[in-house]
């Protein structure tokens, strides 16, 4: 499974990655790999303001809706209408084309309490 | 089977693992949900070229004895007075108060019946032909050294033209021919469940594997796009196609004229459930099958339909993700006032209605009814 070094991660798959002053959010790809065929993502409005921890959005597979939490605290600035329309984006490239949503953070510390990429591949079983 | 034996596996399901499945407790066998093409382009597959479905989980039994045709025509709702070799057909098994004990499909042999029933019902479909089979009547469950594989798709019947000892072209829809392939003796049945052409294949329990591994090779030698299918696909083709799924749009708890599968009942003859149908159908059904197209969410199982006026009207019973119509679709029983294709209503997401339509079924369809 690939984990993107640049990220960190909830222990739910979740991931916020550093983009200038932005903060990107996606799932990892053993979440995606574990979902199955994303065929539905249902993602905040631009100006929604989004809790560290809190539901932010579904995303449906084939086989089941999962909750979508924040990593980090923020207001989205930015939301992914390429995948709203293509959701196998998130299967595809889940760090690049496939990420969700793009938001301000509002207290960049909370990045560093994330899972740093090592200490989530322990959390999935690997490295 | 029915939770006595928790985990059922076929003869290929070491293949499934070592070929990227990921597998799934499906009617008490351990069942591949889809490899790791993914169920959605594993759907289309089946629809651009060959699907390969190990259906070995689904039972066979086979009805012979001096009265059996006069005991098939009692038990099962399809007509069965003009069924001769090498004809099949698909019919409703009922119980007296007309609920779906099960689906099957009746092929004629020469000297017997052979019913193809759900591996979800196959111990109580078995008991209950067994209960009402007079002495003269034997019914055998052949399950154990019987082996299925489904082969669909459009080019299904070129693959096995190739491949098989005679062509299966000159076969009919729903008809069958004893053909062999790669040396194996295979009974070969036109039909299906994935709403394209093709058929299901019906052989000695032990020779699976070869035969799973030779109509890939074969595929691939010959240039013809083959590939395993797993059960996520399986139900997303069978639900675009219009095909009932056992639990789902019919049930113990479902009757056939609310699923819209009267014309699978000849009410020329006495059956099962007949008397109890004629009721229903005097009275008037409280409930009618509806397809819904739902904007805004995966609409699912369970779910419920509400009105304009937002008032439940139904339930969604099936739901899904249909990628070959690229829409969200549902199943569902609602009021019969709202079962008409254009009336607006609502699926229940996560607690918010969605924008949802009645729309005509089949959503796909079938290639050999167009």
């Amino acid at each position: 499974m690939a984990i993107d070094k640049n990220a960190r991660y909830l222990e739910s798959h979740e991931y916020a990655k550093p983009s200038g002053e932005y903060m990107v959010f996606g799932i990892s790809d053993h979440a995606q790999t574990e979902l199955g065929d994303v065929v539905f993502v249902e993602l905040p409005a631009v100006g929604k303001k989004l809790t560290k921890g809190a539901l932010f959005g579904t995303i449906e597979s084939v086989k089941a809706a999962s909750d979508l939490y924040a990593p980090v605290s923020g207001t989205v600035v930015e939301v992914n209408e390429a995948v709203k329309n293509d959701p196998s984006l998130v299967n595809k490239d889940c760090y690049g084309a496939g990420w969700l949503v793009k938001v301000t953070p509002s207290n960049p510390s909370e990045f560093q309490s994330l899972l740093d990429p090592a200490a989530y591949g322990k959390a999935i079983g690997e490295e | 089977m029915n939770g006595r034996k928790p985990t059922n596996i076929t003869a290929l399901h070491d293949w499934h693992v070592t070929h990227g499945a990921k597998m799934t407790a499906f009617a008490g066998y351990d069942m591949p949900i889809n490899y790791s093409t993914g169920a959605v382009e594993e759907h289309l597959i089946t629809r651009r070229s060959v699907g390969l479905f190990d259906i070995d989980h689904m039972g066979q039994l086979e009805i012979t004895g001096q009265s059996a045709d006069d005991f098939v025509a009692r038990m099962i709702t399809a007509k069965v007075s003009d069924l001769v070799p090498p004809m099949a057909r698909y019919s409703l098994l009922l119980d007296e108060k007309g609920g779906v004990i099960d689906d099957l499909f009746v092929y004629r042999l020469p000297s017997s019946w052979w019913i193809v029933v759900n591996a979800s019902n196959h111990a109580a479909d078995l008991e209950w032909f067994r209960a009402h089979a007079p002495s003269s009547v034997k019914v055998t469950d052949r399950s154990d050294d019987t082996y299925m594989i489904a082969v669909q798709g459009p080019r299904a019947i070129e693959l096995l033209d190739k491949v098989a000892n005679s062509p299966v072209s000159t076969i009919q829809r729903f008809c069958w021919g004893n053909i062999a392939i790669d040396g194996i003796p295979v009974l070969f049945g036109r039909t299906g469940y994935t709403g394209e052409d093709g058929g299901e294949l019906f052989f000695p329990a032990e020779k699976a594997l070869q035969l799973w591994e030779f109509l890939l090779k074969q595929g691939e030698m010959l240039g013809i796009e083959t590939k395993p299918i797993g059960l996520a696909a399986r139900d997303s083709l069978r639900f675009e196609a219009g095909m009932p799924l056992h639990g789902h749009e019919i049930s113990i708890e479902i009757n056939p004229i609310e699923a819209g599968f009267k014309w699978a009942c000849d009410f020329e003859k006495e059956f099962v459930g007949k008397e109890a149908l004629l009721a229903i159908i005097e009275k008037g059904v409280s409930r009618k099958l509806a397809g819904i197209e739902v904007s805004g969410g995966v609409p699912r199982e369970g779910y419920e339909v509400a009105s304009p006026d937002g008032t439940v009207i139904g339930h969604c019973v099936a739901g899904m993700f249909c990628p070959t119509v690229k829409k969200y679709a549902a199943n569902a029983f609602v009021e019969p006032g709202f079962a008409k294709a254009g009336t607006n209503v609502s699926v229940i997401i996560r607690g918010q209605p969605r924008t949802a339509v009645v729309v005509k079924r089949p959503l796909y369809v079938p290639a050999y009814r167009r």
